[in-house]
């Protein structure tokens, strides 16, 4: 049953893939079987792969931004490369590193915990990935082609015209937020579907493990708020490349539109990033704590009020722009009311903890961490909804503290959680828990000691984005405090990368359940065979897996039904590999260069190419094969009339 | 344990009664994907809204907009859509000429659609509207661009249906990719009403 077993004269494709114009790789080696895969497996570990590469990149910025402010008047960086490297830190850590970890993830385990073969459209998932790996890159290229872009993560109109801003990096920052937008876009898409309509027999939506659930709600908050920034990524586009008007105010245009739009994208992101990490605590704190989560469906409506009200609290980024008193009051209500269902979950996982037998791995430690982080940002957050004390924070390092509360300390630290978690399912092989406790040790704490003096910088007046700051007003100590984090913080980051990498040769074997799991992932080898599960999963319960090991736990002296089928005659269906949707993506990169250059003949060409991929890809069909799977005697016909129940 | 691997045939049938909700992934994505696009439209034309009236120069919508015409073109868009029906009716039914004949009598009235468009965008230049030249040129032409996009990826979608039912033949059985085209190109003639009410006749009130 190895992986390496399907050799290429194994292979027959049907469909239109015999006659196909480019050949489809066969068999899951080489250089080739990477950038046509459609396995919704290799592909999550590819994303996690460019997540955890692009936070390289990103925490190298915060480093040198942390050196420049070691000490006042500081010139280790010129105000110009400061604001590059902010820029890109921001952009790099929201679009690049931490949501694409949560969809890696998702990409990974989603069809693992519903009992599915893959995602709904293999090809369109590869496609997702090669597109931000495409709009990730063409943003980075920008450090050597004149520049990165240097207007801050929500780049504000008008400071993005071509008045204001000659240079390329701008339009980098749009084009290339643009292209991977379209990633993320038809990957929520395809998440949807598969979460809506591939789930195993039984497993009603009250059944599905809440990592999936709150990605099924992330996916909806993705497909409603890209649009947005995607058009207004368009509008500025079409400013600097064809001269239109949208941010121009000498011809009448309002520049706060361009604020009205990025955060209508830009609050639902939050929760398109933190939701995800809600649903792995969901999933992490159970399991560690030995007792099914407290309060399954109070979790699950609270997650999908959270995305409803994800849209309705916009402008409380925007409480100093002077939108009136009523819009102020307004959207303050709304962001103290989202804070009511995110207090819900915090009690939902206390509650889970509360009178469990809790095993302290590194995981659950981190999530621990999670809670404690994330719930302090929360207050802060709270603190900032309050329009009168927002207007004195805004824009200042309390702000900066704030965020990096909820979205590192948040985000970041359950996504680790989550490395921990998982990562003896995808490999086979455990993570050392040793390093794992003393990289924690150093990154948490690290953690705290840059962002809790931030605080404090802040409401003593440091505003953020500033290239340095003068002597003698006190901001010294904090700073310097501060910069000494990034060290703590840095040598945890790099142990973990450590131990994760040693892992991957000389961990030892993981088996197919280390941590007694309770959700179906863990009821297959680790890692899964290419084609998932031998059988198809059943489910006849919430913790589907928890529940086969342990009925008696759940249904008494109950005999459990049977937690898996034979899957049909027809065997299971291996999508064939795919060079389409690698083609398409990477299309767009000289599409890209074209659009940044103003050269109509690059990007027409590559428009063109982008099409005749399409074609191709909808020519050639699914593809594939069948393959059986002999369990040498099972009773296949036992369960054949509950599948049609 | 061994594990053998076969080729077998199509498998359409059988897996959609696997799916948790007995409907085809292809047209659920296409519902998932129209939600979007409903957001890409508001976007556009909420920044038309906005904008509207704003402009420091002429010319105007009074100005340019010719609403006989245009109504014109508008009856020709939403008469294909009755055309798609029909198309979905007649392949249902099997009736694969008359399933050949609607299609392409949607494309045809799609790219007629279109050919009015062009011919607009080229009388408001002349009248001096153009996309630089104010708020009303800048968001006028992106939003109907942007439709015009949309109507140009339908047509040539489904003149790709009216080849392709030549090369594989087309049997009832395909239906569901008919109608997921059908999906999209009723979504974009909505679309549309809400563009023509929005941007021509409600200048006009």
């Amino acid at each position: 049953m190895a992986i390496g077993k399907v050799g290429g004269a194994d292979y027959e494709p049907h469909g239109a893939g015999g006659d196909a114009l480019l050949q489809r790789p066969a068999g899951y080696a080489g250089i080739a079987s990477w950038l046509t895969t459609v396995d919704h497996k290799r592909l999550g570990i590819l994303y996690i792969l460019t997540s955890f590469m692009f936070m390289g990149f990103a925490s190298i910025e915060a480093f040198l931004i942390r050196l420049q402010l070691l000490s006042p008047n500081n010139t280790l960086l010129s105000p110009d490369v400061y604001n590059q490297m902010f820029t890109m830190h921001g952009v790099t850590m929201v679009f690049l590193a931490i949501m694409p970890l949560g969809i890696g993830f998702a990409n990974y385990m989603v069809p693992l915990q519903i009992g599915a073969r893959d995602l709904a459209f293999p090809r369109l998932n590869a496609f997702g990935y090669w597109a931000y790996l495409a709009g990730g890159l063409f943003l980075y290229t920008s450090f050597f082609l004149g520049g990165a872009p240097d207007v801050g993560w929500f780049a504000y109109a008008p400071l993005t015209s071509l008045s204001n801003n000659p240079g390329l990096g701008t339009d980098f920052y749009m084009i290339g937020l643009f292209v991977g937008g379209i990633g993320t876009l038809v990957t929520a898409m395809n998440l949807i579907v598969t979460i809506v309509n591939m789930r195993a027999p039984g497993m009603t939506m009250m059944r599905v493990p809440v990592f999936t659930w709150l990605m099924l709600v992330t996916s909806f908050l993705i497909i409603f708020a890209f649009p947005p920034l995607t058009i207004a990524l368009f509008q500025v586009i079409m400013d600097r490349s064809f001269g239109t008007l949208f941010y121009v105010p000498e011809a009448g245009a309002m520049p706060i539109l361009w604020q009205h739009l990025f955060w209508i994208f830009g609050h639902p992101e939050v929760y398109i990033i933190i939701l995800p990490a809600f649903g792995v605590i969901s999933e992490i704190i159970p399991t560690f704590s030995r007792k099914p989560l407290f309060g399954y469906p109070v979790i699950i409506l609270s997650g999908i009020f959270i995305g409803f009200m994800g849209f309705a609290v916009w402008t409380h980024h925007m409480f100093t722009t002077g939108l009136g008193p009523v819009v102020n009051t307004a959207f303050a209500l709304t962001s103290f009311v989202i804070g009511i269902p995110t207090g819900v979950k915090v009690f939902n996982w206390l509650g889970t903890m509360w009178g469990g037998k809790i095993v302290f791995t590194t995981s659950m430690l981190y999530a621990v961490a999670f809670l404690v982080t994330f719930t302090l940002g929360g207050v802060t957050g709270i603190m900032l909804a309050v329009p009168p004390f927002d207007a004195q924070a805004q824009d200042s390092y309390f702000v900066v503290a704030h965020f990096h509360f909820v979205m590192g300390g948040g985000a970041l630290l359950s996504f680790f959680a989550a490395l921990f978690y998982w990562f003896p399912k995808m490999t086979g092989r455990m993570i050392s828990e040793r390093l794992g406790k003393i990289s924690f040790w150093l990154l948490v704490p690290g953690f705290y000691v840059i962002f809790f003096p931030q605080h404090f910088l802040g409401l003593m007046g440091m505003p953020r984005r500033t290239q340095t700051y003068v002597e003698g007003i006190g901001l010294e100590i904090w700073n310097q405090v501060s910069t000494f984090g990034t060290f703590i913080m840095g040598a945890g980051m790099l142990l973990l990368a450590f131990a994760v990498l040693s892992a991957f040769r000389n961990g030892r074997p993981a088996g197919n359940d280390p941590w007694d799991g309770r959700t179906l992932e863990w009821s297959t080898t680790s890692p899964p065979p290419y084609y998932d599960f031998d059988r198809q999963p059943v489910v006849n319960d919430r913790d589907a897996h928890w529940v086969q090991k342990y009925p008696e736990s759940v249904h008494g002296e109950r005999v459990p039904e049977s937690a898996s089928l034979p899957y049909d005659a027809g065997g299971i269906h291996i999508p064939g590999a795919s060079w389409y949707p690698f083609l398409a993506a990477v299309a767009m990169l000289p599409m890209s260069y074209g659009l940044l250059y103003n050269n109509w003949w690059v990007l027409g060409i590559s428009l063109l190419g982008i099409v005749l991929a399409t074609y191709g890809w909808a020519l050639e069909g699914v593809g594939g094969k069948h393959i059986h799977i002999d369990h040498g005697g099972a009773d296949h016909g036992r369960h054949r009339e509950e599948t049609d129940a | 344990m061994s594990e053998t691997i076969a080729p077998t045939a199509t498998h359409g049938a059988a897996v959609l009664s696997a799916r948790s909700t007995k409907l085809p992934d292809v047209k659920l994505m296409m519902w998932v994907f129209l939600a979007s696009d409903c957001m890409f439209f508001g976007t556009l034309i909420g920044t038309y809204l906005v904008y509207n009236g704003r402009s420091l120069v002429g010319p105007g919508p009074l100005d340019v907009l010719d609403i006989p015409l245009t109504t014109v073109s508008t009856f020709v868009l939403l008469m294909s859509s009755f055309l798609m029906v029909l198309a979905l009716h007649s392949l249902r039914q099997n009736d694969i000429s008359k399933f050949r004949l609607w299609t392409f009598g949607v494309a045809f009235f799609g790219a007629i659609f279109l050919g009015f468009q062009i011919y607009e965008f080229r009388h408001f230049v002349e009248l001096g509207m153009t996309l630089q030249g104010n708020l009303f040129g800048t968001t006028f032409y992106v939003l109907t661009g942007t439709h015009g996009v949309h109507v140009t990826i339908g047509v040539l979608w489904l003149l790709s249906i009216l080849v392709h039912s030549y090369i594989h033949p087309w049997t009832s059985k395909d239906e569901v990719y008919l109608e997921v085209a059908g999906l999209y190109w009723h979504f974009v003639d909505i679309v549309w009403i809400v563009i023509f009410t929005v941007v021509y006749l409600v200048e006009f009130v």
